[in-house]
């Protein structure tokens, strides 16, 4: 089995959110929504202040209370790297999917199914990288399988600090920030 | 749905996860589809490929477009470009919003009522151009030639250039010289007796210190520059950030330097005192290739950290750590030259201040500082000689910007508002937004009532365009040819811009519009080709290239060559010396400082704050604020204010403000974003946004504009640059 | 205070939740109702046992069929995928309480019309020809006292089943720390038991009072027919009056709850607490909803002042702004 996971370097992102516009473009993602955004966390004070930027998305979660939740079964793990995704056939836009996401990272798609980030599996399954890792302009987004002790993103996470996503939330998110 | 990938599969993704990573290349030049699409292969799926080169700014990075059922999908990088390596930056991904944007400029338009009024009558283009050529004569006749002036940006202006020479006019400018790299240009040209170059030639992946005067990268989004940066930050090269305003690349630094603004010759001169005081400079370097050495370190002996601290606000202690760290990495340590320098009127100085410190570095033509670029030889085209102007150009009379290699837009402004030296009558402007672009909108307001014609030929309905007589439609840079680009780069190459779409409406390319307009002029001897493919095939033919295959891959590179002294490049300083002037005479000759010295900006007026202004990542000065992709990511933009000040005004984020500046312009409300990020005494803005033209639809009144905002100007004696950075305002809650 | 921006701005998650308008508290408040009345209904099936004419209100179940299928129908008018809804019965997922309420939806039905069929009217407007069908139904059952018990059972349990399911719809949500409760449950079915008997109390008012509600006349028929009403409404006042104080007690455990569990728990307590609906809580719901009514009756069951429709209309509306207030403060809580 697989563990897909990204992995994004918050050291060298900055903001550009090229990943976003590379998201709507690849996925046709309707004008007004977004499956990944841009936050900037400023802490500290002038003239000392810290900011981190991350590209945040939907966290293909170990346990996602989305499909944990869905009536229909369209919100399911999908059968490889552990990538959850939304059947839109089967989902009936009840919207627990989105309540139950710690993140905000679902939306009602203006056709009445739930959307969000499917890590590109389109794209994955045939061997290419996700749309938005694939434009990143500084090279701060990493892709792949933590199952594999060789695969970037497990040298990266073996290698630096690093941190997710509301942990108390017990999701156990799979896109991790360095820092 | 999708059913797993086989293992084999899995073992393609992290084999090209490794070579992405290992070649610090994108997936795409690795992966099966970015070979095929680079190729023009049209993979399954009614999905076809077309390389071109991308306009969302000037950086001209190559692109590949994906068409889905004859429909523009989307645009990613040519792997095959050495300047985009394959990864194009926000607005080179949102292009697509350009091509779809419902305010687009669609029809021919001829003033209806009052200029400014934005009211219109929509012509064919025979009737569009015939009205100006036919004013075009009329001037010629009056006036002549001279009296009309062409202001052009970007590459898609070399067609009417070509007109308007024909025509007979010398007076042509963008305000990519005078409002933007001017100063830093003369600068590095009266040290090393040439300039930085666009792109930049600065060896940013190979610094192992890198020291950013402003140069805000990451938010300025000069695709090979940020990508470098990042690669530099990755390798662990020591960043020093100097900005009053804690930029995303001061936050990837190790060093912040809040400096006072207008502050930072104080800094370089301190610097350089300190890098020479402790030896810490290049002695062997500049004793070969330095000229007036002994004068210039007498002349900033009395520059020391203790006399900067009083004027940049930067201690002392901080200010030698900082110049140690770039003395240790030298020669790999590159200051970077900066790009937009307009900022204080005396940037002409500041700017050679920086060249100087890199020539202490010995950076100049070495690995990690400034490389030496190359272009492949690409011969014009045959065209007739141009009419000998009878008159100079307008914009410098008597030389009185001694060292501007440029024509000076706002030279071009002044003439047409005095008629001296002689009068300006007509306007053709190109691609650029002169209502934000120029300084003191009034100035521009009152040039363009002075002429007899205005022409203004745009891709939507900028302010500029509100106020012409005539408009003319162009198709975006997806829509069109243009032509050839032999970059100057650290590896030769030639990219091709060709459509990947058809334009939706009556828009047509520039190259057509300055040909059509040449033939209504009488001047069609000066296009003998037909149409832009005869063109550009004969250019290359000429130069042994081939069409086919430029149009297939996008990009033709040439021969790699050494690009540092190093490695055998041969770097010749076109100076009165012919050596690294440290010491200039012909400064001295025209009454400057041989030498560069510290000359404080005005100080803020009590109460107010200075306006300074950048650069978001995903936005284009003022051209895409209407584009709905990039419209989406930034809808307006947002004064930032001291958190700490914000507080003593009791303003809290998001509340609405407006800007008074000192001579009681108001602007138009704008959110107040309270922050650490900023130094007290000034506020921050993006440029591009407060558009007041109204079919600016999408971005109509949305934010403020700085252009606006800046009714001062500080002209730099040395080369007509307009300073920007002297404006202050007080916020008034709405 | 860190600064904090996003790009995000989707349309219903952004600046703030809102995917649930008035729709799923119309459903979630009709819905307990009609847990309430089938709970009713079940529990005096059973007491009446083998003389089921001495049952006091027996129109309660044909009332909750309608109440329901209009809950269903708020229900239905949610869904953004409207066309797919058949999807829900494709499947039984069994950690998704909307797929446990959907089957329960179901098996309610059969229970509350068994219950209904039990006690049929008299006299009808119109559709005689039915009735009296629906009353050969009825005296088949009633030969059958084993089945009429089981019917009771079924109200009962389905009533149960159908009143704490309610609240674990909202209480599942981890996401909304608001919700994230175990005692939506109970508070869900107390809350929905005293609106049951505030709409029996209601009725049997009215129908007193002779005003024209023709539908109540029918439904409250056999209510007079054996009983003195105002022995009939004493009986609902009290049964409400203890659902309520209990309703209370578990409000007021909830919130003790919230404000000692994690920090996002006591910021979603704030939303009631100081934030933007304090007033709808603790005056909608507190006040109006419940301690006004508990005064009232007191004072009408100890005689000092006549009997009204009041507390009931108090707790009706009570019962449907303690679920508008949560759905909408519960999308208003958040982890980060
Ligand atoms: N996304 C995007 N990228 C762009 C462009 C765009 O439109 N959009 N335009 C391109 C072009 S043409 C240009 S010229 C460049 C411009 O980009 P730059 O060359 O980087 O322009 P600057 O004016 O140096 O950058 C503005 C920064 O200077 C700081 N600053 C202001 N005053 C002072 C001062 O007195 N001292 C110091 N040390 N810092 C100061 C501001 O706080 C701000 O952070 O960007 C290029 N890149
Ligand atoms: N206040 C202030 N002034 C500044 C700056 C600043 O930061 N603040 N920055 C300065 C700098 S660094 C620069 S380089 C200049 C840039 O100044 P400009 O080059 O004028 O940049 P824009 O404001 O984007 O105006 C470009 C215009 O060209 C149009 N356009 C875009 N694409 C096409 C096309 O394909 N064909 C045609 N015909 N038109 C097109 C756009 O719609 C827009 O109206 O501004 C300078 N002026
Ligand atoms: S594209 Fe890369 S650098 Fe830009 S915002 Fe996204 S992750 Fe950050
Ligand atoms: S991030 Fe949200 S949507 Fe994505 S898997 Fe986790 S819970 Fe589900
Ligand atoms: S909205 Fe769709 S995906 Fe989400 S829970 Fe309901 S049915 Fe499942
Ligand atoms: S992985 Fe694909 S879907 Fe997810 S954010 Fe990136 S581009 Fe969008
Ligand atoms: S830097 Fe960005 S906008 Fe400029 S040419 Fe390159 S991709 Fe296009
Ligand atoms: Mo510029």
């Amino acid at each position: 089995m697989a563990r897909l996971a990204m992995v994004i370097d918050t050291k060298l992102c900055v903001g550009c959110a090229d990943c976003v516009v590379a998201c709507t473009t690849e996925n046709d993602v309707p004008l007004g929504f977004c499956r990944d955004w841009i936050v900037e966390q400023v802490g500290g004070a002038y003239p000392t202040p810290l900011l981190e930027i991350r590209s945040e998305r939907c966290n293909h979660c170990d346990s996602p209370p989305c499909v944990g939740c869905c009536p229909t079964g369209a919100s399911h793990m999908h059968s490889y790297g552990g990538v959850v995704l939304v059947d839109h056939n089967k989902c009936i836009g009840c919207k627990a999917c989105i309540a139950a996401c710690p993140y905000d990272a679902r939306y009602t798609h203006p056709d009445g199914h739930v959307d969000k980030c499917t890590f590109c599996i389109h794209r994955v399954e045939k061997g290419q990288l996700p749309a938005c890792v694939s434009v990143c302009p500084t090279h701060c987004m990493h892709f792949g399988d933590l199952d594999d002790p060789e695969s970037d993103v497990s040298k990266l996470l073996r290698s630096r600090p690093h941190h997710a996503l509301l942990p108390a939330a017990g999701t156990g998110p799979q896109v991790h920030y360095l820092t | 749905m999708s059913q797993a990938v086989s293992r084999r599969q899995f073992i393609k993704i992290s084999a090209s996860l490794l070579a992405a990573a290992g070649l610090g290349g994108s997936f795409l030049a690795s992966g099966a589809l970015g070979a095929a699409e680079a190729q023009g292969v049209p993979p399954a799926g009614g999905l076809r490929t077309i390389p071109t080169f991308c306009d969302m700014c000037f950086w001209k990075c190559g692109a590949i477009a994906s068409i889905r059922d004859g429909k523009l999908w989307k645009l990613e990088g040519n792997p095959l470009d050495p300047l985009c390596r394959g990864r194009l930056c926000p607005r080179g991904t949102g292009g697509v919003g350009a091509h779809i944007d419902p305010d687009r400029l669609v029809k021919p338009l001829l003033r209806a009522k009052v200029r400014g009024e934005e009211q219109w009558n929509v012509v064919s283009w025979d009737d569009a151009l015939g009205y100006t050529a036919e004013k075009m004569q009329a001037i010629k006749a009056k006036y002549g030639p001279e009296a009309m002036a062409l202001f052009a940006h970007g590459i898609g202006g070399t067609f009417l250039k070509h007109t308007i020479k024909a025509y007979g006019s010398p007076n042509i400018a963008a305000p990519s010289f005078a409002q933007c790299r001017g100063p830093r240009d003369v600068g590095f040209r009266l040290t090393f007796g040439d300039d930085p170059g666009s792109p930049e030639r600065t060896d940013i992946a190979n610094a192992r210190c890198l020291v950013l005067i402003g140069s805000h990268l990451g938010e300025n989004m000069h695709n090979s520059q940020v990508q470098e940066f990042a690669e530099a930050v990755a390798k662990g090269c020591t960043v020093i950030c100097a900005d009053p305003r804690f930029s995303t690349a001061a936050s990837k630094a190790q060093w912040w330097l809040p400096v006072k603004p207008g502050s930072d010759t104080a800094l370089l001169l301190a610097w350089m005192q300190v890098l020479v005081s402790e030896k810490l400079y290049d002695v062997e370097y500049v004793t070969k290739y330095g000229y007036g050495f002994e004068q210039f370190a007498a002349s900033i002996a009395t520059c020391t950290p203790e006399w900067a601290f009083v004027e940049t606000g930067i201690q002392p202690d901080v200010i030698r750590a900082t110049a140690r760290a770039m003395g240790q990495n030298r020669p790999a340590t590159l200051v970077h030259p900066g790009r937009h320098t307009n900022w204080y009127g005396n940037d002409t100085q500041r700017s050679r201040a920086i060249a100087l410190i890199n020539a202490l570095l010995g950076s100049w033509g070495r690995k990690g500082g400034f490389y030496v670029p190359a272009m492949m030889d690409l011969p014009p085209y045959p065209y007739p000689a141009y009419p000998k102007p009878a008159r100079p150009k307008v914009d410098n009379p008597g030389k009185k910007y001694p060292f501007a290699h440029e024509v000076i837009t706002t030279g071009i402004r002044e003439a047409t508002i005095t008629g001296n030296p002689y009068p300006v009558k007509g306007w053709m402007v190109y691609a650029t937004n002169l209502m934000h672009a120029l300084p003191n909108q009034d100035e521009t307001i009152k040039a363009i009532q002075n002429l007899d014609l205005l022409a203004v030929c745009d891709v939507i309905p900028s302010e500029t365009a509100g106020w012409a007589d005539v408009v003319l439609p162009e198709c975006t840079y997806l829509e069109r040819y243009d032509d050839l680009n032999p970059e100057l780069f650290r590896e030769p190459f030639i990219g091709l811009r060709q459509p990947v779409v058809a334009a939706p409406g009556e828009q047509k390319p520039n190259w057509w519009i300055a040909r059509e307009l040449a033939g209504k002029l009488g001047l069609s001897s000066y296009f003998p080709w037909q149409d832009i493919e005869e063109y550009l095939g004969a250019r290359l033919a000429k130069g042994g290239y081939d069409f086919a295959q430029l149009k297939r891959d996008g990009i033709i590179r040439g021969a790699k060559q050494p690009i540092y002294m190093e490695d055998g490049a041969a770097v010749d300083f076109a100076t009165p010396s012919g050596k690294i002037e440290f010491w200039s005479q012909q400064l001295a000759d025209h009454g400057f400082d041989p030498v560069p010295k510290h000359v404080p900006p005005p100080p803020n007026p009590p109460g107010s704050y200075r306006v300074l202004y950048g650069r978001a990542p995903m936005h284009s000065f003022s051209r895409t604020q209407t584009n709905p992709l990039l419209h989406d990511l930034m809808a307006e933009n947002a004064v930032w204010l001291n958190a700490i000040e914000a507080k003593r005004l009791g303003l809290k984020s998001g509340d609405r403000v407006r800007l008074r500046n000192q001579d009681g312009v108001i602007s138009d409300p704008i959110a107040v974003k309270a922050t650490e990020r900023i130094r007290p005494d000034c506020v921050y803005m993006v440029h591009g946004f407060g558009h007041t033209a109204k079919g600016l639809k999408r971005a109509y009144r949305k934010g403020a504009s700085d252009s606006r905002l800046q009714t001062r100007y500080d002209t730099d004696p040395l080369m007509g640059g307009t300073g920007l950075n002297n404006n202050f305002v007080t916020l008034e809650a709405v | 205070m860190d600064e904090f921006t996003t790009t995000r701005h989707n349309p219903g998650i952004d600046p703030h939740m809102h995917i649930w308008g008035w729709e799923i508290p119309v459903y979630l408040f009709l819905g307990g109702l009609v847990a309430g009345l089938m709970i009713l209904a079940g529990y005096h099936i059973l007491k009446a046992r083998d003389r089921q004419e001495r049952v006091s209100y027996p129109y309660a179940p044909m009332l909750g069929v309608i109440l329901l299928s209009l809950g269903m129908n708020a229900l239905f008018l949610d869904l953004a995928n409207k066309l797919h809804v058949w999807r829900l019965y494709l499947t039984f997922e069994i950690t998704s309480p909307m797929s446990w309420g959907s089957w329960i939806l179901l098996l309610v039905y059969p229970a509350l019309l068994a219950a209904a069929v039990l006690h049929p009217p008299e006299r009808v407007p119109f559709g005689q020809g039915l009735l009296n069908m629906v009353r050969r139904w009825s005296a088949w059952m009633h030969a059958r006292p084993r089945l009429i018990q089981a019917v009771g059972l079924a109200n009962l349990a389905g009533g149960i089943a159908l009143g704490i399911y309610t609240g674990i719809l909202l209480g599942a949500f981890g996401a909304r720390p608001l919700w994230n409760s175990a005692i939506l449950g109970p508070l869900f079915l107390f809350s929905g038991l005293s609106t049951a008997a505030a709409l029996m109390h209601l009725l049997a008012v009215v129908t007193r009072s002779g005003s024209g509600l023709a539908f109540a006349d029918v439904a409250l028929a056999g209510v007079f027919r054996l009983m003195d009403p105002d022995h009939c409404k004493h009986i609902m006042v009290r049964a409400d009056a203890s659902f309520l104080t209990i309703e209370l007690a578990i409000l007021g455990l909830w919130l003790i709850g919230l404000l000692t569990g994690t920090g996002v728990q006591q910021e979603a307590a704030g939303l009631l607490l100081g934030g933007p609906y304090t007033a709808g809580f603790w005056g909608g719901v507190i006040l109006a909803g419940v301690g006004l009514p508990l005064v009232l009756q007191y004072l009408e069951l100890s005689g000092r002042i006549r009997h009204t429709v009041i507390p009931a209309i108090l707790v009706l509306i009570g019962g449907f702004v303690l679920r508008l207030v949560l759905v909408s403060a519960g999308q208003a809580s958040h982890w980060s």
